[in-house]
């Protein structure tokens, strides 16, 4: 027996609304059985890790944070992802975006007014958005795969930021332990619910969701944007660069991971620290497919991968479970999702055995 | 030993897990698949064989453990990718954060339990050879399969019919389905050729490098790996040079240290990297060398339509 | 707000069948670690003081033991986390942890806050950390004894005052053998990479150190040092197992009596607020047996030991200089906590400066 996909005439509206759904299903099942392999009662482990976190105050406004930067950085990736520009370097944008950020709260620690937070996020989005178009600029100037490119730059962003906090931004006043100085009062990001650590973020989350929605649905850019990934020969048709295309939305994206970024530094971190983001960068791909690249569904999509953070987190506080279950619930979901997204373009067909053995013989 | 042949032994078991790792990267970015699952892979492959080798004894049942687990992790990324023709970034991706998670999760009890060293041969005589002796003759089992590996995959991909398929179906995907290969069996077996390597690579770093196992030890060995691939523009031989060279970057490091030269460690670090963005950029630019050795469907699904 | 959070998480285990009245009347102590508990090193350690606290205390009181959780913004909520479990005193033991502790300390003053190896304390938080740099004294006098090349490695993880405090120790003692002793120092920008740790080992004994000691956490030195017949010391733990022709002594972890003092002073109401640095006199650092090394330099070091556990010597009496020749303490001077606790440089005879960068 042998599976082979039929394409479908038309792309299938059910599936599409179903995968996502599917794929969570399939990763509670499969979390029941790990959480039995543990000893531990499936019910019990479900419950405690995706239910009670959202029944209590504490984590509910915790998955918002943690929410948070995983949201803004999807939304930029997925206009990427939508035109064909596989950006996987968000990690490297966020962090270059929270060192720039940063520089202004460092070298002037003084300059305390109104515009101190604008400026910083300002700066932020453009250290992002900079560290993006090399990238985009090596892959329209020579043709560069941006794949490998934005890969390798997370790695070096990485490396830059643990000398800086070693070297040149450390905190004078710090006995020689890495980290700056701690960012205070307009160069943090303000709470929005007083008791908890929601913060300024919520808004720009908002922000960047509907104007990411806006120009999909209500421009030509975005007409562009969805032309270009799916039909490129017809893009350039009616004339659009996918050049320039591929340089926006790096840009785009650069820029929103790098806010991200910074709103993280400025606001639940507190200073440019060794260890500013536990990987939001790679968890907003998932997220960005989870989403099925909609920003809307991005919002829910990012909610549940926090979830599985402070689920996670739960657990082991009440069930004593490893810390790093929520990694393999995070894995495990995304193989679902893409899985399932298979049946929004094809059917699947049984081939009979005999079948499979006369095709494969010439690859011998 | 004098110094720099003990310099040189050092180098060469920094630089055996990287290149075995890369080795399999290699052959399935040759069939046209980028997996990024590697880090994944390999520490699934580094818990598997210590657990096996703990429980038996024997780091033998270790590496074959390894060896499975790597391949059962890129069957996993191969169905996926192959079969229901899903993204190869993100399945990547995926795989890499599954494969931490498990590992964590199944090595618990296992962490810091004291292991076994696979025992490194020696040959009288020929390993007392001065110099030569210790470098040709003195280093581990693996060592010698890691270079067996590279010129048998040197060999079958560029002497022999199963290498050319292999790089028609990495270099365009229809016109070897056209011929009558099968595009999806192909890539099928280089992905598990690659998950094999990567976990031998991890069995290298908990029965070699160390005898131990940790949580996240391969401390993104995997990623470097992928690196290496592109910095050898996909040729084998080139990945031999390349191991040593990034292996070396980090040795060489210590050494300069303990004389008392500072150096930046994150500099270094990062020079990989770099490094592999500049070739990277090099061969994009120069037609000809990319052309005959980038695989022009990297990343790229294939759906054969009936 | 808080009080009725309470209730309803009180009321949730309940409905879980947890055994919500009988968990209330236990006393509940949370730790919050930044490694796994098998880490062989710094929590390991911890946990080791945690299983004593257990076995003295036994079932009046609940511990949680968080590990892997990553410092920076997720420490803060495992931390308040414990706050809304019920948790009533939170040790917290990584250096990163100080920011989130004080901040959710000062949110909640009612429960007690412990964290180790910080510089920072509150009312209703206290530091605390251990005199290790006792103990590297000691090791520094046997290597200078035991070393033929009269070189030792070093192999070090970050150059935060506590590393830098230590290596000056070592070397103090080091050159109270033998006052030319020469130390190569490592950085490996890590605490715990077994590979790493064993290749700059390896680096060290091929430039031709014979002894090494180490400031990150696994057994792969000690290893390395064993297959080249080399010497080292043990590092938060007796590492003798993974290296018992090797390991000269180790210098132990030992928290567990610290632990039981202040969980019961918690409970009892007696906890107040300080920064406590005990050493080889409370317990809290331990020599393990002094091992392959001739009778009179383990009589010597024993020897050493005792004065340093009595009070009659402290491993920072001047006349102690700097690098450059400066005095940092005057002859017969004993250098304060707060210098010890700040130091940023290297004491004269040890090359280089501080840092990797």
């Amino acid at each position: 027996m042998r599976i082979e996909l039929i394409r479908r005439p038309e792309r299938s509206k059910a599936m599409a609304w179903l995968s996502p759904v599917i794929a969570v299903v399939l990763t509670l099942v499969a979390g029941a059985l790990i959480f039995a392999a543990s000893g531990i009662d499936p019910l019990q482990g479900l419950y405690v890790y995706f239910l009670e976190p959202l029944t209590l105050p504490f984590t509910l406004s915790e998955l918002v944070v943690k929410a948070i930067p995983i949201i803004i950085v999807a939304v930029g990736l997925a206009l990427c992802y939508l035109s064909n520009n596989w950006n996987i370097g968000a990690e490297g944008q966020l962090t270059v975006g929270a060192i720039v950020g940063s520089l202004l709260p460092i070298l002037a620690p003084d300059f305390q007014n109104v515009l101190t937070l604008p400026l910083m996020l300002l700066l932020g989005i453009i250290g992002g958005a900079l560290y993006a178009s090399i990238p985009a600029l090596l892959k329209t100037r020579f043709g560069t795969n941006e794949i490998l490119t934005s890969l390798m730059l997370v790695y070096v962003a990485t490396y830059l930021l643990d000398w800086l906090v070693r070297g040149p931004l450390r905190d004078p006043q710090g006995y020689g332990f890495p980290g700056s100085r701690t960012f205070t009062d307009f160069q943090v990001m303000p709470t929005l619910i007083a008791g908890t650590r929601v913060h300024l973020g919520l808004i720009l989350v908002l922000v960047a969701v509907a104007g990411a929605w806006f120009v999909l649905r209500r421009t030509i850019t975005g007409f562009a944007i969805s032309t270009l990934g799916q039909a490129p020969r017809a893009g350039a048709f009616a004339g659009f660069s996918q050049k320039r295309m591929t340089l926006l939305v790096f840009l785009i994206s650069g820029g929103l991971a790098g806010l991200a970024g910074i709103a993280e530094v400025a606001g639940p971190v507190g200073k440019l620290d060794v260890v500013i983001s536990p990987g939001y960068g790679f968890t907003a791909i998932i997220v960005a497919f989870l989403g099925r690249l909609n920003p809307v569904a991005i919002v829910v999509a990012g909610l549940v991968l926090a979830l599985s953070y402070i689920g996670g987190e739960r657990a082991q506080i009440v069930l004593g479970m490893s810390s790093q279950t929520g990694r393999v619930f995070q894995g495990l979901l995304l193989f679902f999702v893409l899985a399932c997204d298979t049946f929004i373009l094809y059917r699947v067909r049984w081939v009979k055995p005999v079948h499979a053995a006369v095709a494969a013989r010439p690859a011998e | 030993m004098s110094m720099a042949e003990a310099i040189i032994v050092t180098i060469i078991v920094a630089s055996t897990p990287l290149l075995l790792a890369a080795l399999g990267e290699l052959v399935a970015e040759r069939s046209g698949v980028l997996n990024l699952g590697v880090e994944g892979m390999m520490i699934m492959g580094a818990v598997a064989g210590f657990i096996a080798t703990y429980e038996t004894g024997q780091p033998v049942v270790g590496i074959v453990a390894a060896i499975l687990a790597g391949m059962l992790m890129a069957s996993l990324f191969a169905f996926v990718t192959l079969v229901l023709v899903a993204n190869q970034v993100a399945s990547g991706l995926a795989l890499t954060l599954l494969g931490i998670g498990f590992s964590a999760l199944i090595g618990e009890s296992y962490a810091n339990k004291p292991g076994i060293k696979l025992a490194q041969i020696r040959i009288p005589g020929l390993s007392d050879i001065p110099f030569i002796g210790p470098i040709v003759f003195g280093q581990d089992p693996l060592v010698y399969v890691t270079i067996a590996l590279v010129i048998g995959v040197s060999y079958v991909m560029f002497r022999t019919r199963a290498g050319l398929i292999l790089r028609a179906v990495g270099d365009n995907h229809v016109s070897a389905h056209a011929l009558g290969y099968g595009v999806v069996r192909v890539r099928f077996l280089a992905v598990l050729f690659g998950g094999a390597c990567a976990g031998l690579a991890g069995a290298y770093l908990s029965l070699v490098s160390t005898s131990q196992w940790l949580d996240n030890m391969t401390a993104g060995r995997g990623w470097i790996a992928l690196a290496l691939v592109v910095f050898a523009t996909w040729l084998p031989w080139r990945l031999a040079i390349g191991a040593v060279l990034f292996g070396a970057v980090g040795i060489l490091q210590f050494h300069a240290q303990a004389l008392g030269i500072r150096v930046p460690a994150q500099f270094l670090s990062a020079l990989p990297y770099l490094i592999t963005i500049v070739v990277l950029v090099l061969i994009s630019g120069n037609r000809m060398l990319m052309r005959s050795n980038t695989p022009a469907m990297l990343g790229q699904s294939f759906v054969p339509d009936r | 707000m808080l009080k009725r959070l309470m209730i309803a998480t009180a009321a949730l285990s309940l409905a879980l069948g947890v055994g919500a009245a009988q968990a209330q009347e236990k006393f509940k102590v949370g730790f919050v670690n930044v490694g796994p508990k098998t880490d062989g090193g710094w929590t390991q350690g911890h946990w080791t003081g945690v299983q004593m606290l257990e076995k003295e205390l036994g079932d009046k009181i609940e511990v949680t033991f968080l590990e892997s959780v990553p410092e920076g913004p997720d420490a803060e909520r495992a931390i308040e986390g414990l706050v809304q479990a019920g948790n009533k005193l939170i040790f917290t033991t990584s250096f990163g942890f100080m920011e989130p502790t004080l901040k959710v300390a000062a949110k909640y003053p009612d429960v007690m806050f412990e964290h180790a190896t910080g510089f920072k304390t509150a009312p209703n938080v206290t530091t605390y950390n251990a005199r290790f740099y006792q103990g590297r004294y000691i090791i520094g006098q046997i290597a200078a004894k035991m070393s033929k090349t009269g070189t030792a490695g070093y192999i070090v993880s970050f150059p935060i005052p506590e590393v830098v405090m230590g290596i000056n120790s070592f070397m103090l003692g080091a050159q109270s053998v033998n006052p030319d002793f020469k130390l190569k120092i490592v950085w490996i920008n890590s605490w715990m990479d077994p590979a790493k740790e064993g290749e700059a080992a390896k680096a060290l004994f091929d430039q031709g150190v014979d002894i090494i000691t180490q400031h990150t956490d696994s057994t792969e030195p000690l290893k390395i040092a064993q297959e080249r017949g080399k010497l080292g010391f043990g590092q938060a733990h007796d590492m003798y197992d993974a290296a018992p022709k090797a390991q000269l002594t180790a210098i132990v972890d030992n928290w567990g009596p610290y632990y039981i003092a202040r969980t019961k002073a918690a409970m009892d109401g007696t906890w107040k607020s300080q920064a406590s640095w005990d050493g080889l006199a409370e317990g809290t650092v331990k020599m393990s047996d002094y091992t392959n090394m001739p009778d009179d330099v383990a009589a010597a070091a024993k020897d050493m030991q005792a004065k340093i556990t009595s009070g009659e010597f402290h491993p920072f009496t001047g006349p102690i200089y700097k690098q450059d020749g400066t005095e940092v303490a005057a002859d017969g001077v004993v250098m304060d906590d707060v210098s010890l606790l700040t130091m940023d440089y290297y004491v004269k005879g040890v090359d280089g400066t501080p840092g990797t960068n």
